[in-house]
């Protein structure tokens, strides 16, 4: 394909695209798919046919549509079609559905679109999600994709595009927050011959899907943003690595890559530019530590998914012990917008160091859970309460915790924390991938604590010791509490444990084991009291004095 | 790199099935990093991991068997057992659990008498845990033969599990 084309292609869909009267576009994403919207798309489409519409009225299979728990979701659009919702739709209202167009939406499926949950979120990476069908290629290129690919190809230098991405203060979108240009320039600059770009789709953190969320309605999106990391870096060949659970995001994929390259939008001599770049897709097998950049590295080359200590980072040895760029999802996602408008533009949105907007995935005890993307900056408050619509059931609101097993939970007092990396840092938290997980008054924090805990324990690689025996021992100690056979020492035991597993393990997934223990232990000890006492009650009023050691599983008291 | 083996092993059986994990490893040109691959599509094809076909793939390969095996144990998305005639997942993500998946996994369990991870006696369920689908919206989610059960609970999770042991 040449520019010419690409340009002739965005121009006759968007053309095709505005001669519609009314545009359907029903969620395809996982959530609202297990609810029948394929079902609900087929008989729309059906019913579009038997009224021989199909000029005036389309149905478009898109991207999430945000309120994942109210699917499945329909959006309205179309030059005659004032902008409005459906929920909950089922394939038997197609009819009535289609019968109401051009007058009054179907009132009993409909769904506000100016609510806060949609007005209060700014979009960056799914700017036009939900508009577009991810699995058509003509129409991802109506809104956009690879313009920025061919821009970088065409009008920028590698180390320019470098420099835009450092422009705009981009982060890391894994959790850790590492400047993305940095990294880049850091890879640009090892001395190779070959170099890598790898892209991290390994989502292992439970209660976070922002990353299936873009691979699933956005894949081209990704793909053009590794093809840029690469002509900025130097590499020729990339890499997608993403879980086997995500199912729909690899079949996907696998699609997107195939027409891309079908297209000449990969492979050899992109855009006729001269520029090569190839992408794999790797399947993940189901661990959590693979998501450590080491581990994947290990796993794409069908390894065990063990981390190694670092240095050296991967930018200077890493896949097949060349440099390799590894990003997040969310990452590349961010990248042809930044191309696209300039690093400048981007850097406006957010805080002073916490540059642009972040997906998270809302959910828990809370009214409006979904997918949201909010401004770097936000208050936990206004996401909750404004865009979340509080606590369901009149419950009083008790913790947030962000960042999964390796983040914290947040109290009540700190509601009015701006969301940034340096800000969830400082209440021992991290931003971690995007998961928000919100918990009312009857969560049981200790119980939270524990269950972050078996879940680092059984994901622990075994590698390192204080991971793997201390997430073990610490798990240990969090059950007997639970169980009403904790005692005081237990719990002056559980911190120093805390504090050596974090400061001694080998990855990130031991150094923030203790994070869930640690912030629960700081903002609701009165829980993990209550339960001491609730043990001595038990205990017939008698504490057990002696210290518990568990020793290769059997219990020593000393 | 491993160097591709001068002549290539058979595969286990005549099962025709074997032809796609024969194709899978070699489009990857039998080079060791197709391991996890190759597992992938032997599992696609049969389900679970027997030790023929860890042998095959090891073989194939040029791996030592103990790393075909350790690799297989090592990621909790591969099995060695076969699975039941139907499989019920249920997630524990964090957004499932504290909406109650613990308590649904605790009476699903005691209903059919099979521990998460394994299968029961008659073959016929395979109790399986998740540790996140993604499906957080829709919490507590199960998993049914492939078809995702929103906002499930013990009650309505065991009566559709009755109704495809039915039939």
């Amino acid at each position: 394909m040449t520019p010419e084309e690409l340009a002739t292609i965005a121009d006759k869909q968007k053309e095709k695209h505005a001669s519609y009267e009314h545009i359907f576009n029903v969620c395809m994403e996982s959530g609202c798919m297990s609810s029948r919207s394929d079902a609900v798309a087929d008989a729309l489409g059906k019913e579009v046919k038997d009224h021989g519409a199909g000029k005036k009225i389309c149905v478009k299979r898109v991207g999430c549509l945000c309120s994942c728990a109210q699917g499945p979701m329909i959006a309205m659009s179309g030059c005659k079609e004032t902008p409005g919702m459906y929920k909950g739709v089922t394939p038997e209202d197609a009819r009535e559905m289609v019968g109401a167009l051009g007058g009054k939406p179907v009132e009993r499926l409909s769904m506000d679109a100016r609510q806060p949950f949609f007005t209060k979120q700014q979009r960056v990476v799914r700017e036009f999600a939900g508009t577009f069908d991810p699995e058509d290629l003509d129409d991802c290129i109506r809104v956009g994709a690879y313009s920025a690919l061919l821009k970088a190809l065409t009008q920028m230098t590698p180390t320019e595009v470098i420099q835009e991405v450092s422009t705009s203060g981009l982060r890391g979108r894994g959790g850790a927050g590492f400047p993305t240009g940095l990294k880049w320039s850091t890879v640009a600059k090892a001395v190779a011959t070959q170099r890598y770009v790898v892209c991290n789709g390994d989502e292992g953190d439970p209660g976070a899907f922002m990353d299936r969320s873009v691979m699933e309605g956005d894949p081209h999106r990704v793909i053009e943003g590794m093809a840029i990391a690469g002509y900025a870096v130097g590499a020729t060949k990339g890499y997608i690595y993403v879980r086997a659970e995500y199912p729909i995001a690899v079949k996907r994929l696998n699609k997107a890559i195939n027409q891309a390259n079908r297209w000449g939008l990969l492979g050899r001599n992109i855009l006729g530019t001269g520029f090569s770049f190839d992408i794999e897709l790797r399947l993940g097998a189901g661990a959590f530590v693979c998501g450590e950049e080491t581990a994947l590295l290990a796993s794409i080359e069908g390894n065990r998914g063990v981390p190694r200590p670092r240095p050296p980072y991967p930018a200077n040895y890493g896949l097949f012990g060349k440099p390799t760029l590894i990003n997040n999802v969310e990452t590349y996602a961010n990248i042809s917008p930044i191309i696209n408008r300039g690093g400048a533009w981007y850097a406006t949105i957010g805080t002073a160091k916490s540059k642009g907007t972040k997906i998270f995935a809302l959910t828990g005890k809370v009214n409006n859970t979904g997918l949201i993307e909010v401004p770097m900056g936000m208050t936990l408050r206004e996401i909750i309460f404004d865009i979340g619509g509080g606590i369901p059931d009149g419950k009083a609101f008790k913790a947030v915790q962000t960042g999964g097993p390796s983040g914290g939970c947040i109290p009540p007092d700190y509601l009015d924390l701006p969301v940034d990396y340096e800000s969830l840092a400082s209440v021992g938290s991290i931003m971690g991938s995007g998961g928000m997980i919100v918990m009312d008054e009857t969560s049981n924090m200790v119980d939270v604590a524990r269950f972050f805990m078996e879940f680092c324990m059984s994901e622990s690689c075994g590698k390192c010791i204080p991971c793997r025996v201390g997430t073990y021992q610490m798990h240990e100690i969090l059950r007997r509490l639970c169980d009403h056979e904790g005692t005081e020492a237990d719990v002056v035991l559980l911190r120093e444990l805390c504090d050596m597993v974090r400061a001694t393990s080998l990855c990130g997934l031991g150094q923030s084991a203790p994070n869930p223990t640690l912030s629960t232990l700081k903002y609701f000890e009165k829980e993990y009291l209550e339960l001491l006492a609730q043990s001595k009650a038990k205990n017939n009023g008698k504490s057990h004095n002696g210290r518990h050691l568990n020793v290769l599983g059997s219990e020593v008291r000393v | 790199m491993s160097a591709m083996p001068t002549t290539l092993p058979k595969p286990p059986t005549d099962d025709k099935r074997w032809r796609i994990v024969e194709a899978t490893m070699r489009r990857q040109g039998y080079d060791t990093h197709a391991l996890i691959e190759a597992l992938h599509s032997a599992q696609q094809a049969f389900g679970f991991l027997d030790e023929p076909a860890m042998r095959y793939v090891a073989k194939s390969l040029n791996v030592a068997l103990s790393k075909v095996y350790g690799v297989a144990t090592f990621y909790h998305y591969f099995t060695l057992k076969p699975q039941g005639k139907h499989a019920c997942v249920v997630c524990l993500g964090t957004a499932c659990y504290i909406k109650g998946s613990g308590e649904i996994l605790k009476k699903v369990s005691e209903k059919y008498h099979v521990k998460e991870g394994e299968t029961t006696a008659d073959g016929e369920l395979s109790l399986v845990c998740a540790r996140c689908i993604g499906a957080c919206g829709l919490a507590p989610a199960a998993v049914l033969d492939g078809d995702v059960i929103a906002k499930s609970n013990p009650e309505q999770l065991i009566a559709t599990i009755e109704r495809k042991l039915a039939k």
